[in-house]
């Protein structure tokens, strides 16, 4: 039967490189689905955070008479949504404790270093789900974290940090739009990338919203257009602005582009598009739609019909606020609906 | 003796349970010497209820229901008519060899201590019989009984070591012995009547049997220093108190898990009994 | 004690199927054979094929050394040699059928019941409960060693879940990657069809109540248990779910694994759980990495488990000296392949005998494995041969004991050059009710440690690829 002809190694080289996972029928395991929604959240997050910080290492740097106001690093943690942890981790809000728990602190849940632990650990549970090149993004990412935690790092060495976390993220990002089947296990990858950065856009500006609202504008004047722009940067926006507003920087048009501007891809509009999208693909699919897909229609919607003079007339923080919150709810009725 | 037996076991969850199956052992079979007048089996909550047997021929309940459920009480009870045959079992359902019960387990696990005590408590003594009688003797003046039932089983070599424990763990420590000298040795779990003879032993309860070639399967109970009487209803054999326990669980959710058991064995007024 | 060799024999002599690997190893400079070694691991790193060592604090994963140069069988050794598996395989699967069902080897006297009764592998829950087309051990992974040009021995049968069947694979991937040359010079016969076979066997064991195209899964203890890349990797080839406990649920007595569109009935599961960790309604209460319901599920004939719980039995060492007697009484043939000569330290003039000669044998625990519960007397220092002593003495039933075995050698790449090592050999036998079936060669383990004869990758044993020539 078999003659031995295994003379031939070249086609089985093929065989190991690039590997896409097939399955025959369109379901999958709802941990499997967990874990692919969670890999792209937690990568998400990591390449947040080292934004945060980066912009936070610039407007810091500034003399103090362009606006710093020496609370920039307790914002930064705010931004990064565990003031509470921190609160109990360390004393004072510096640069030293933020960047230290931000990055490498294993204490911290949130933490870039435990972001990528928790990716790598996911996807390790669901390696066959995942393709090689995703998988290599994150197990290369993660030994060389071990040699970055090592070092003794300073400003600059740490700015190349940030930039490697984000290039991370571009290439974990990259891998998985170029390499994976458009099927559920790519939809639910996505929708753990757009959940995350909706929240993520939401949450710079639950905290930074008081530097946006008009009295501030008049209290502050120019002195914090640094604010906003780092705002901007946090969100990698601040070229964008230019090219869609031709305005200087004003905070209405800031949160109109954060908020509405389907065109930016952090904002919210944005971010919801794409996860009607994807859960539109997974309720077709799967023959049948269900809360998820109702609730991410209603948001959509909202921000869709939202002018950005009325949502300041009603209140920004309300707003924000509220989308937050709703934001948490659609990851609930998710995961209740596919995840468990 | 006609016994009134009713066991509540009660639980009350932090977090709603979101699905859960139990394992219930505790329905009693007749044998000589046992009788089963009535007896009913009542969770309080809407499931699936079946009921099978084990390995050993044990009457197993498998209970599921889905949840969410925050509070759940299974009630168990009835009435069974019982005599006094000194300890000998007979007519009992036996599925698997006496050799099977000759096993280590995780709760009978021997150590130094268990192993010489089980040769010295019983020197004297020729048959092997006569070293059962003599090792149930000599564990029941060694160790203490704790019959609050506040506590869980420590297994036998700990307990031996503590001089102490529970019923559950002093019959551990019987059949750790038994079995070091090569006699089969199994768990029984069940209820003891409250009684003039025992009148502190009233409830849930467990103690051995050995197997002897001549004479078949024979209980001791050294909680009490005797072998069963007519105060004794027995529900469940196995391996050790993990494969013939009562209620076995496994729960989805439900973290923060409270349980309360009310447990009353009584002789049962003749005037009442036939209801 | 001089050990055969693989490829010299005696000592003299050049074995023919060595014969072009010979020629080849003489013209292959150091610098080469090094160089390929290094690729071979920068494959196996990145593919990710590790291993968890327990106890092992500083590295959770880590490699299991490959050797580059093959160990070779010929087509008439391979021949006998499966034919033995075969005879011994069916012998086990019988086995389990009787012990747990009519009893007659023990009736007969074959082994001594309370071997049987007593052995904690000995599941109760079995006990008149018939599997699924009557076949207890549809994976067997059979360690095999070799003393002379015509002996070979099995030393240990593992019915429960033998592993290693991913390094024969990526062994092989490896050589093909990395000596294409080798492979135009020889005939082997392949290997990567093993996974067809595997999938063809868990196919032909669902239950009737099953659909003719059965849902099959393979269940890990999850991503921390030591063979979790091979049972990622079996998962992926065969085309199935790799399940954890929790993603699986049991409901009136059938099992579903929980999916994106909701739970999906599962037929037949391939289980990497040991029967104690599988159910804790039933086995360990403490087990959190199995699934509650599943041996009622399986006893009500809607699953079918591979292997089936309780096989254990048939691979305790105790059992195993009995193994010709059990392969006679089942099959009615001679036995094919050899036990090692083993002492029942359980029989006193055994033990007596055992005791006299601590320094000599090898005695093993009859529920130990991978080498842990072990003493090799000619290694051992006083203090550890006095341990056994005392152990034995308290408890002779607890142990075997066989004399130190010259386990052949074969030509390993280590760091002086090429040098004999001592190897072993673990087939996989698969059976179905589409029968038995058994990919041609298995995983050659070898000890990388000069004179040692322990294999086990947890004591620093190697691996290398093992070829069968098909002409």
């Amino acid at each position: 039967m078999h003659d031995g002809n295994h003379a031939f190694p070249h086609s089985r080289f093929q065989d190991a490189a690039p590997r896409i996972a097939k399955r025959p029928d369109l379901t999958m395991l709802s941990r499997t689905a967990d874990s692919l929604y969670w890999v792209s959240r937690y990568v998400e997050r990591a390449e947040y955070l080292a934004r945060i910080l980066d912009a936070t290492m610039r407007l810091t740097n500034l003399p103090s008479s362009y606006g710093g106001a020496g609370t920039e690093w307790h914002s930064a943690v705010a931004t990064a949504g565990c003031e509470e942890t921190f609160a109990k981790a360390y004393g004072e809000a510096n640069e030293r404790n933020v960047c230290d728990f931000l990055t490498f602190n294993p204490d911290n849940l949130s933490s870039i270093r435990n972001c990528f632990a928790l990716a790598r650990s996911n996807a390790r549970a669901v390696r066959t789900a995942l393709t090689s090149e995703m998988w290599d993004a994150l197990n290369s990412a993660w030994l060389e974290l071990q040699r970055f935690e090592k070092k003794r790092m300073d400003r600059e060495e740490f700015a190349r940090f940030l930039d490697w976390v984000k290039n991370v993220s571009l290439v974990f990002d990259g891998s998985a739009y170029r390499t994976m089947l458009r099927d559920d296990s790519y939809w639910f990858s996505r929708l753990g990338v757009y959940i995350e950065r909706a929240d993520n856009t939401a949450r710079i500006l639950d905290v930074k919203y008081h530097v946006l609202l008009p009295e501030s504008e008049q209290v502050g004047g120019s002195l914090d257009y640094f604010q906003w722009t780092t705002v901007l940067r946090e969100v990698s926006a601040l070229t964008a602005y230019h090219w869609v507003y031709r305005e200087a920087v004003k905070p209405q048009l800031i949160a109109d582009l954060l908020i509405l501007n389907r065109r930016m891809p952090r904002s919210l509009a944005a971010c919801y598009e794409n996860i009607s999208r994807f859960l539109d693909a997974l309720g077709d699919a799967y023959g049948r739609h269900g809360p998820a897909q109702r609730q991410a229609r209603k948001t959509l919607a909202n921000l869709s019909n939202a002018r950005i003079d009325s949502v300041f007339q009603h209140g920004l923080h309300e707003f924000i606020e509220d989308f937050i919150s709703e934001n948490g709810r659609l990851g609930l009725t998710i995961s209740e609906q596919y995840l468990q | 003796m006609r016994i009134r037996i009713s066991h509540s076991i009660t639980y009350a969850y932090d977090e709603p349970v979101r699905q859960l199956t139990q394992i219930l052992r505790l329905t009693p079979r007749d044998h000589d010497g046992q009788h089963v007048m009535s007896w009913r089996i009542e969770p309080t909550v809407d499931g699936n209820l079946r009921a099978g047997q084990d390995a050993h021929g044990n009457i197993v309940h498998t209970f599921s229901a889905d949840g969410p459920i925050s509070d759940l009480a299974i009630h168990v009870g009835g009435v069974i008519e019982t005599l006094d045959l000194a300890g000998v079992i007979r007519g009992t359902i036996e599925r698997v060899p006496p050799d099977v019960f000759r096993r280590d387990t995780l709760l009978t696990t021997p150590d130094d201590a268990l192993r010489d005590f089980a040769v010295a408590a019983t020197r004297a003594d020729s048959t092997p019989l006569a070293k059962m009688h003599a090792l149930t003797e000599a564990l029941h003046d060694l160790l203490a009984c704790d019959r609050s039932g506040q506590r869980t089983g420590i297994g036998a070599a700990a307990a031996f070591a503590a001089r102490g424990g529970i019923p559950q763990d002093l019959t551990h420590v019987f059949m750790t012995c038994a079995r070091q000298l090569g006699i089969p040795a199994r768990y029984v779990s069940g209820y003891v009547a409250q009684s003039d003879a025992l009148p502190e032993a009233e409830g849930a309860h467990a103690w051995a049997e050995a197997h002897f070639d001549d004479y078949g399967w024979i209980g001791f109970d050294c909680a009490n220093g005797l072998c069963p009487i007519d105060t004794h209803v027995r529900i469940a054999a196995g391996l050790d108190f993990a494969d013939a326990a009562p209620v076995r669980g496994a729960r989805k959710g439900g973290s923060g898990e409270n349980l309360a058991v009310l447990v009353s064995a009584r002789a049962a007024n003749a005037q009442f009994a036939n209801q | 004690m001089v050990a055969f060799d693989e490829m010299t024999g005696t000592g003299a002599e050049l074995r023919p199927a060595y014969e072009a690997l010979d020629r080849w190893l003489k013209e292959a400079p150091p610098e080469m054979l090094a160089l390929r070694r290094s690729q071979a691991e920068l494959f196996f790193r990145r593919i990710g094929i590790t291993f968890a060592v327990y106890g092992d604090e500083e590295s959770t994963e880590r490699l299991i050394p490959f050797d580059i140069i093959p160990r070779v069988l010929t087509k008439p050794e391979w021949a006998k040699l499966e034919k033995g598996l075969r005879q011994r395989v069916t012998a086990l699967n019988m086995f389990l059928a009787d012990v747990y069902g009519p009893k007659e080897c023990l009736k007969a006297g074959i082994i001594p019941p309370d071997l049987v009764y007593r052995n904690a592998c000995y599941q109760l829950e079995m006990v008149d409960f018939q599997v699924p087309h009557g076949i207890y051990c549809h994976i067997a992974g059979i360690d095999i060693v070799r003393v002379d040009a015509d002996t070979f021995y099995v030393l240990e049968d593992n019915a429960r879940t033998p592993s290693g069947v991913s390094y024969m694979m990526e062994n092989r991937e490896v050589m093909l990657r990395l000596f294409p040359e080798l492979f135009a010079m020889h005939r082997v016969a392949p290997v990567d069809n093993y996974p067809d076979q595997l999938l063809a066997t868990l196919r032909s064991v669902a239950p009737r109540s099953a659909s003719s195209d059965p849902t099959i899964c393979l269940l890990t203890p999850g991503q921390y248990n030591s063979a979790f890349y091979e049972h990622s990797f079996l998962a992926d080839k065969l085309g199935v779910e790799l399940v954890e406990g929790s993603d699986l649920l049991v409901k009136d007595d059938v099992v579903y694994m929980r999916t994106t569109q909701g739970p999906k009935r599962v037929d037949v599961i391939y289980r990497r759980i040991d029967d104690d960790f599988i159910d804790p309604l039933v086995f360990r209460g403490d087990s959190v990495l199995g699934v509650p319901g599943i041996i009622s599920a399986y006893k009500a004939g809607n699953v079918t488990l591979a292997n089936a719980v309780g096989t254990g039995v048939a691979d305790d060492k105790a059992v195993y000296s009995y193994m010709p007697e059990i392969v006679k009484f089942f099959t009615g043939e001679e036995p094919i392949l050899k036990n090692v000569p083993t002492f029942r330290c359980r029989e006193p003039e055994a033990n007596a005998y055992v005791l006299d000669n601590l320094d000599k044998l090898v005695v093993k625990e009859v529920n130990g494995s991978g080498g842990y519960g072990m003493l090799v007397g000619p290694h051992a220092n006083k203090a550890q041969i006095e341990t056994f002593r005392k152990k034995l003495k308290a408890q002779p039933e607890g142990f075997i004991a066989q004399p130190t075995l010259a386990l052949s050698t074969c030509p390993t790449f280590v760091a002086s050059g090429v040098a004999p090592r001592h190897v072993d050999l673990r087939p996989y036998v698969l059976s179905g009710a589409n029968g038995i079936s058994c990919v041609p060669g298995g995983l050659t383990r070898v000890a990388l440690k000069e004179g040692s004869l322990v294999v086990n990758s947890s004591q620093g044993g190697g691996t290398k690829d093992t070829w069968v020539l098909d002409a």
